[in-house]
């Protein structure tokens, strides 16, 4: 039996008569639907783990892109100085819209995260941090360190490039991974009702020696199978779609501190592609059974 | 209608038939016999195309097998009933469903064929078991529901295989009886069987040939018959 296309259509087609034809129950429906249940339930998490994962790749990248910082490490009675230098510098330099010496009190909040609200910050030796914003376009950063290095040199130069780029890297690696696992889920799902399909085509050997007897084609004794598989894959897939979505809004939401582990939602056309879990599970498991049943059909030829 | 011309067909090695010529012409009534093992039902099931020859050519309704896809000989089937010695029923539908099953196969809606279907069941005698499961019928009722659904396509030729092999002489005698009535109404018949008794009495009523399966070869039968 070669692929047509109009065939395989047509084993989509509602037909009672032709699906009452394969004995109704055996543990080959149990299994597709509990393969495809835990499937499409784990391809929700791969799809909000994949989601997450590009939020943050994107929100690193456009948020620290076009930011910098300058640190003036110098003896206390030199800071100030040093600062006005650098500031000069920088406020002079092609590519920069602004830069700015962080107060007292943001540099305080800066590490309220890490040392709490009673650090004595005055009667720390902390450098002064110089937040620059920078053009579309950017900078030169290797002609500023040197101008920095010349006429304020305790002043170090830190475009955040060094940090960012693995971050990125890795949040873009682990969005890459995310679509992998939904891949190889769909390959496994895909592996599963095969055997599943295989198993019930076996079983029903006897089924099928009747058909061909009475004069039925391959396509019409394949549809009944593929139909068959195709709406139990359905089924289990949006029960396991639904289950996974109630599981991720069971995940304690981090508010406006949203971090990776808290921030795995689906959020806007993310929806789309977990609505059609489902669906294209039901299509997996249709193209599945089509190409066990094309070969069992072979061998009982 | 049947034509095999030089048949031969081998199965592990071993040669099962050799050298089979035979024309079944339509509305005629063949009788096929010969010992357990000769080979009578691989005779039948090359004469439906279920099975290819190993040589030779077998034309059905002037078609070569060979040169037939699956679905091509699938399409023929429907032209020609087929009943097993053990029926080969879908045992989880009733024997309506089980009747019209190829109807359902070749895609022919059962409206207007319920009137059909109900006068073939009682031309079996099966009216009051048309919707019991095949595993609650006897075995003349199984044979009769199996004769039903080959006819029930208005087949050009009727193939049996050993129809009688598993029911008492009365129930064969209403069997032949169909069977008969079916030549008569310009069928094809051709019934493999190893009950002479079966091929008497067919005689007696309608002009027969019987042929026999003998080391390995098809031979017209004698008169002793």
């Amino acid at each position: 039996m070669k692929f047509d296309p109009r065939a395989t259509a047509q084993m989509l087609r509602f037909d009672e008569k032709a699906d009452r034809v394969v004995p109704p129950t055996g543990f080959t429906a149990r299994l597709t639907l509990f393969s495809a249940f835990a499937m499409a339930f784990l391809a929700v998490f791969a799809l909000a783990l994949s989601m997450a994962a590009g939020r943050i790749a994107d929100r690193w990248g456009d948020e620290l892109a076009q930011s910098s910082t300058v640190r003036i490490s110098a003896p206390a009675g030199e800071v100030a100085t040093q600062t006005e230098a650098a500031l000069r510098v920088l406020r002079t330099t092609p590519g920069i819209i602004d830069a700015r010496a962080l107060t007292l009190e943001e540099q305080r909040a800066l590490l309220l995260p890490w040392f709490g609200p009673d650090l004595p910050i005055e009667d720390l030796p902390l450098p002064q941090l110089i937040d620059i914003q920078e053009t579309d376009d950017g900078y030169d950063p290797s002609g500023l360190r040197l101008r920095l290095a010349a006429e304020a040199p305790a002043a170090v130069l830190d475009d955040h490039a060094r940090w960012r780029r693995p971050l990125i890297e890795a949040a873009t690696r682990l969005r890459l991974l995310g679509w992998a696992s939904i891949l190889l889920i769909a390959t496994a799902t895909a592996a599963m009702v095969t055997l599943a399909a295989n198993a019930a085509l076996a079983a029903n050997a006897q089924v099928i020696a009747v058909l061909r007897l009475v004069g039925a084609k391959d396509t019409y004794i394949a549809s009944a199978f593929v139909r068959r598989f195709a709406l139990r894959a359905l089924t289990g897939a949006a029960c396991g779609t639904l289950v996974g979505i109630i599981a991720l809004f069971l995940i304690p939401s981090g508010g406006e501190a949203s971090g990776f582990l808290t921030g795995l939602t689906i959020q806007g056309v993310g929806w789309l592609w977990v609505m059609l879990i489902p669906p294209l599970s039901g299509l997996v498991a249709l193209l599945a059974t089509r190409f066990a049943a094309i070969r069992v059909l072979e061998e009982l030829a | 209608m049947i034509e095999l011309e030089n048949v031969a067909y081998s199965y592990g090695g071993g040669e099962l038939l050799t050298d089979i010529n035979l024309t079944v012409p339509p509305g005629s009534f063949h009788f096929l016999t010969g010992p357990s093992g000769s080979g009578k039902t691989t005779f039948l099931k090359l004469c439906y195309g279920a099975l290819q020859a190993t040589a030779g050519h077998v034309r059905l309704f002037d078609r070569d097998v060979r040169s037939l896809e699956r679905d091509d000989v699938a399409i023929l089937r429907r032209k020609m009933g087929v009943v097993h010695q053990d029926c080969q029923f879908l045992d989880h539908l009733p024997v309506t469903e089980n009747v019209a099953l190829p109807l359902a196969v070749s895609g022919q809606d059962a409206g207007g064929t319920d009137a059909n279907l109900k006068e073939l069941l009682a031309w079996v005698g099966l009216t009051a078991r048309a919707d019991a499961y095949p595993p609650e019928l006897s075995g003349g009722e199984r044979q009769r529901a199996a004769l039903a659904r080959a006819v029930i396509m208005s087949p050009d030729v009727v193939l049996a295989d050993e129809p009688t092999g598993n029911i008492d002489w009365e129930m064969s005698k209403k069997l032949l009886t169909l069977l008969v009535e079916l030549n008569r109404m310009g069928k094809t018949i051709l019934v493999a069987t190893h009950d002479l008794g079966l091929i008497r009495a067919a005689k007696a009523q309608v002009q027969t040939r019987v042929l026999r399966i003998s080391n390995r070869r098809l031979q017209t039968a004698g008169v002793d018959l």
